[in-house]
Formats: structure tokens, sequence, C-alpha cells
């Protein structure tokens, strides 16, 4: 098992005929995941061509999923287009929307998750490196090649942290790893990844990435104490972030005394998460916990 | 983005909010011609982002346009909590007979807008959500819905506002979300909104923060930025479009992604201590792309800071191979040439690693170490640092 991506998700890309569509829909088809079709109005019709894998491209998000049986996207357009495209998205039912796009307005991703709300659509992201289920399928930008299937699950804000930590794990492996994003509203949270963590068999642990801004560190926390009962290690990043300024992520930013990560690494340890000072401290801690 | 109070006022008046006439001076000459075209007793206030200015002596009444004129040169220079006062605002002054509170803002708990009220003005709103709870209204804002007439009337009176005011604080409120909606606003704030004692109701003092990610909607936002007050470093680094925030230590750092620098940052500071107390000079992040350009222009900026004496790259290759990494490296130190004068500690790791440090290792720049692991790199850049 794993979690929200598996053998037989179906996955359509819009923007695949962008140069940032086409550049991952390569690489998710080189690593075995089943990209069904792309949406473009302009280019319907047409076939796109991944090295003699030939990729048709449809009109919407609803003729896509019509023909192919999609239930997952991925959305690479930019971010002035990228409102229209998730809307249009949860229009027509689809399971797993996932919206790789940095830069988005927030007035945007605010609307799109409350239409969201009370359809049959799970948003990932904006601003987001995706998710993996190793060696199942890829939907979004994570090399497919850090690591192997196995049994950690991995949440985080961050994506380079979230292939860093694959990668010291490497051995291990890893149900699923999921890129949450760094913007301040997204589609999925932590405890959304927490609970299906811990309802799926396959995963054993859980490593959870958090960083500076919001409090979802801390509601994660709380939720953990009263709904996981699998081992779960931290990381934080942004101890040494100054107030008020923005670090890299839209949503990085402390806030007078909200949101600071000394803030969410003591609310996770009184959860009873391990939190590792460094990430490769709190790789070491997961290897404490599931050997190896 | 924060804007200064004067631009909030502007923007809130384009929007049809109720403000007093006034204007922003950058000289007491330009201070008194305000006060003189008002004729009327003025308020000369500091254009700080800070609060507590009041206190601070930023905030004083003036007479007549000649006492507006003295009071902006008391408080044109003024340092208040560090902000240095380039700017006054003279408006006219008002008699309050009410003070009250009322703001959207951006709700990241819940994903949605917030609308906060209250009848009790005058204070932080902190203040007042620990003193009178009771007093605070909070209505959540249906992103997809907006405020319309009915839902300013169901804030309005949620937050308990006198019967004599109730109409206009709900027209207030409608034109505060046009500004809050069209302006892609994060807060819009107004405290006190008050009520001058002929009843009626004014916006008196604001604070705007504007999505910088709407900026493509909003080209003329950019003018609103405060390009003055930026550091030079911060300045120079976003006209080369590098993600850089100035910091005070004394370890350069450059990475890729937001998490793996900020994480950088700390893991410096945390191996610093052991050197008493070195810490990281700057946050950048040069994305996933890494080219030569890109390394070089984050290491000119890097280098250019006096407070740097080591600069520690950490790039993990996800998507970027390390070899394209190193080959960046190499090339931005042979164009900055003789201005690469301090030491530069690398770790590399992901995808084609080994081939990244043959590449460093060929090339034997003598400023240059290459250290396996992140947290063995960062003690190397601290201790060259200390």
């Amino acid at each position: 098992m794993s979690i929200f991506l598996t053998e037989n998700s179906k996955v359509i890309v819009q923007g695949m005929t962008g140069s940032e569509g086409r550049k991952h829909t390569q690489r998710m088809l080189a690593s075995g995941t089943a990209v069904v079709g792309g949406v473009n109005p302009s280019k319907a019709g047409q076939d796109v061509d991944f090295d003699g894998a030939s990729v048709p491209v449809f009109g919407s998000v609803a003729d896509a999923m019509k023909e192919t049986g999609a239930d997952v996207s991925v959305v690479f357009v930019p971010p002035k287009f990228a409102k229209g495209a998730v809307i249009e998205a949860v229009d027509a039912g689809i399971g797993l929307c996932v919206v790789i796009t940095e830069g988005i307005p927030v007035h945007d991703s605010t609307y799109f998750w409350a239409h969201a709300q009370g359809g049959s659509t799970r948003i990932i992201g904006p601003n987001c490196p995706g998710l993996i289920s190793p060696g199942r399928s890829n939907a979004g930008i994570i090399p497919a090649d850090i690591t192997q299937a196995g049994k950690i699950g991995l949440v985080s804000k961050s994506g380079t942290l979230t292939y860093q930590m694959m990668y010291e794990l490497r051995d291990i492996g890893f149900s699923t790893a999921v890129g949450i994003g760094g913007d301040p509203v997204i589609g999925t949270t932590h405890i959304d990844c927490l609970q299906a963590f811990q309802d799926d068999p396959e995963t054993e642990a859980i490593v959870m990435i958090g960083e500076i801004g919001g409090d979802a560190e801390e509601r994660a926390a709380d939720f953990i104490k009263s709904n996981v009962t699998k081992p779960v290690v931290g990381y934080v990043a942004g101890f040494t972030a100054p107030e008020g300024k923005t670090m890299g992520h839209a949503g990085a930013i402390v806030s007078g005394s909200a949101g600071t990560a000394a803030a969410k690494q003591e609310a996770l340890e009184a959860a009873g998460v391990k939190v590792g000072k460094t990430p490769s401290e709190a790789a070491r801690l997961m290897r404490e916990i599931v050997g190896g | 983005m924060d804007l200064f109070e004067y631009q909030a006022r502007d923007l809130l008046a384009s929007h049809g909010v109720p403000v007093l006439p006034g204007g922003v001076a950058e000289t007491p000459e330009q201070a008194e011609a305000i006060a003189r075209e008002i004729a009327a007793p003025v308020v000369v206030k500091a254009q700080v982002k800070v609060g507590g200015r009041g206190k601070a002596g930023g905030v004083k009444l003036a007479d007549d346009p000649e006492t507006a004129r003295a009071r902006a040169q008391d408080i044109l220079g003024l340092d208040i909590k560090g902000h240095i006062t380039h700017r006054v605002m003279v408006a006219q002054a008002s008699d309050i007979a009410e003070e009250y509170y009322f703001s959207y803002l951006l709700d990241r708990s819940n994903r949605t807008f917030l609308a906060m009220a209250s009848f009790e003005g005058g204070m932080e709103i902190e203040e007042i959500a620990v003193t009178k709870p009771e007093a605070l209204a909070r209505i959540p804002i249906d992103a997809t819905v907006g405020v319309d007439t009915q839902k300013a009337a169901e804030i309005v009176d949620a937050a308990g506002f006198p019967a004599e005011v109730r109409d206009q604080v709900i027209a207030i409120a409608v034109q505060l979300w046009d500004v809050f909606a069209k302006e892609d606003a994060t807060l819009v704030e107004v405290n006190p909104l008050a009520k001058a004692p002929d009843g009626t109701v004014l916006a008196l003092d604001a604070k705007v923060t504007l999505d910088e990610n709407a900026g493509f909607r909003h080209p003329e936002h950019d003018a609103l930025e405060d390009v003055a007050a930026a550091d030079p470093l911060e300045a120079a680094a976003k006209e080369k479009n590098l993600n850089y925030v100035k910091l005070e230590g004394s370890v350069g750092i450059i990475g890729n992604g937001a998490g793996l620098v900020m994480s950088t940052l700390d893991v410096v500071a945390y191996a610093g201590e052991e050197f008493g107390g070195v810490r990281p000079a700057n946050f950048l992040d040069i994305g996933g792309g890494a080219s030569a350009q890109v390394m070089a222009d984050g290491l000119g900026i890097i280098l250019s800071d006096p407070a740097v004496k080591s600069v520690f790259v950490n790039v993990f290759g996800g998507i970027t191979a390390c070899d394209a990494v190193a080959n960046g490296i190499v090339s931005a130190l042979d164009m900055l040439g003789d201005e690469a004068i301090k030491p530069l500690v690398v770790r590399l790791d992901g995808n084609n690693v080994e081939e990244g440090r043959r590449i460093l290792a060929e090339a034997a720049h003598p400023l240059v170490t290459v250290v396996d692991t992140m947290d063995a790199a960062a003690r190397r850049a601290a201790e060259l640092a200390a």
C-alpha cells in the first residue's frame, strides 16, 4: 500500500505542453508512472511524443477523464492560470489534484480550496514538489531515483528537504513521500498525511518535516497526541529566521512571536515526537526506530 | 509587502473609504505646505512600519502650518525602534467621539478569510483579544462569496456597533472588502475606525499587507515598494532575481530550495555554537537551475558582503545534477577571478554526486574544500569563519 497514489493511478498533466510540464512528464513516464494524457484546450487532439511514448492531449480535464479514466491531475500551468486549472479539475471531480505551480496569489488558492470543499477532489500544494510512491507512481517533480519502496512515510513542507531525507534513508525506503508545499494556504496538510499514514498498513513510521510560519506543526502535534500510534520523527527548519522576513517560501515567515521553529519543536516534542536538530540527526532517530 | 500608513490611506481612499484630507512630506517645508492647504489643525505622524510610534514621540499635533513645519522637523530622522523616519504624514486633526476596530485578514489556520471587528477600539487588537474577548467579533468569510451588504451587516451586528453608526460601518465594511479582494491584500486593518463628534465615521489609521505573488495583476503595486529602506545587498540580489535575505552572521550561505537553505542556516548556527557563536550571514536560495551564471551572481553578492568570512555552498541534486552544480562553482570562481577571496566549503549530495565531487577535486581551486555531509560541512564553514 501507499497513500493517495498507487500503481493503479492514472495521471494527466495540466500544462503538459509547456516547458516544465513537458520535462517532468518525461520524467514521470521514465519512472513508470501511468501518464495517460495532457490537457490544453488549444492543442486538443494532438499527441505528444516522449521518447516513443505517445501521450494524447485533451481539451479539458473532463474529456481526459472520460477518455482515459484518469484519477490524478498534476498542474504545471503558470500562476496566472492556475486558479482556473484547479477549479476545472475540481469541477470534473478528479480524485487528486497536485498543484506544482509556485507563485499563485493566496486569494486564488484560498478560493480554489473553498471551492473544493464538499467535492471529491483532494488538492496537494500549491508550490509543492508533488508526491511519490516509489516503484509505483510519481505525480510531480520528486526525483524517482533517490530511493525505493519501503516502510517510512514522509510529509514535508519543503521539496529539497524531502529529497535530502529520502536520500538519508534510501536503504530503508518509503511507502509514500508527500511534499505538501510552502504556501500559506495549502490543500493537504500534515494532519491529512499523518492520518493516511496511520491508516496505511505498509507504513511503519513517519517523518514529518515542518518550517516556520503558521501553526500547522502545532496542530499536527495535537493530532499526533490523540490519533497517531506509529512512531513519528520530526524536523523543523527556520530557527535562525528573523521576524517578519519571508524565507523563500511564501508561507515561511515568523510574524511577531507566532510561527517560530522553537514553538513548533516544543509542541512536537510534547506530543512524543523525536525532533532532530539537523536533517541528518532526524534520519538517525528514524534509523533507531525502524532499524537498518 | 507591508505598506506605510500614507500608502494604505491612499489605497483605502481610492476604494471610497472615508479618510481625512492629508498628504505625505519628506521635508519640513513640504509638511508646512500640506498643513497650509488643509487650513485646519493637523496631526504630523512619522511614517514607519512599526507600532508604538506615538509613545516614541512620532505623532504630534500642530495648530498652524508653522508649527506643523516645526513638528515635522522634530519627527523627521527620528529613530523609532530601529526604524529611521524618512517621511511624515500630515493629516487634518480630528476630534474623536468613539474609536472602533475593523480588519480583514488571511486566516492561515482555517484556510479562509476572517473579518475581525469591535466597537472597542484605540488599542492593539492583541490587547482587545485578551482584555475584552467578548467585544471582538470574528466572522469567517467564504472566499468564493466575499462580503456584500448582508455579510457586512452580519459582521457589524456581531461586533455590537452602536445603532447610530451601523449603516456607515456597513458601507465601510463593504468598501474595505473591496480593498482586500481587489488589491490582493492579506491584511487590511483600520484602527482606529473613528466616529467624529458630528457622527461621521472615518478610517484614521490603517495597515495594509499586499500579496507579492499577485504582483502580475497589479503592476502599480511596484511603486509602493520602499526601495530606499532595502538593505543594499538585498537590493542588488533582487536585481539579479536572487532570493536573498541579509542576516547578521559571518558564514555566507548558498543552497537550493527554501527548506534546505533555512535548514542550512540552522545547522551552521548550531555548529557555530562551538566556535563562539558563529552565525549565518544570509539566506540565499538559488533554486532548481543552479547554472554557472546564477552561481556566479550568488557568490558575487555574498563575497561583496564585508561581514562574510567563509562561504558554505550546500546543494542537494534532485532534478539538478551535481556535476552541473560543480561546473557552475568552477566557472563562477573563474568569472569572479580576483574577487573570490574567501574560503568556500562545498557539500554536494544526490544526483550524480561522484562526478560533481570529481570535477571539484580536479579543479583543485585553492579556496574550495569539499566536505561530504551537511553537518560536517557546516562545522567546517563555521570554523573557517571563527
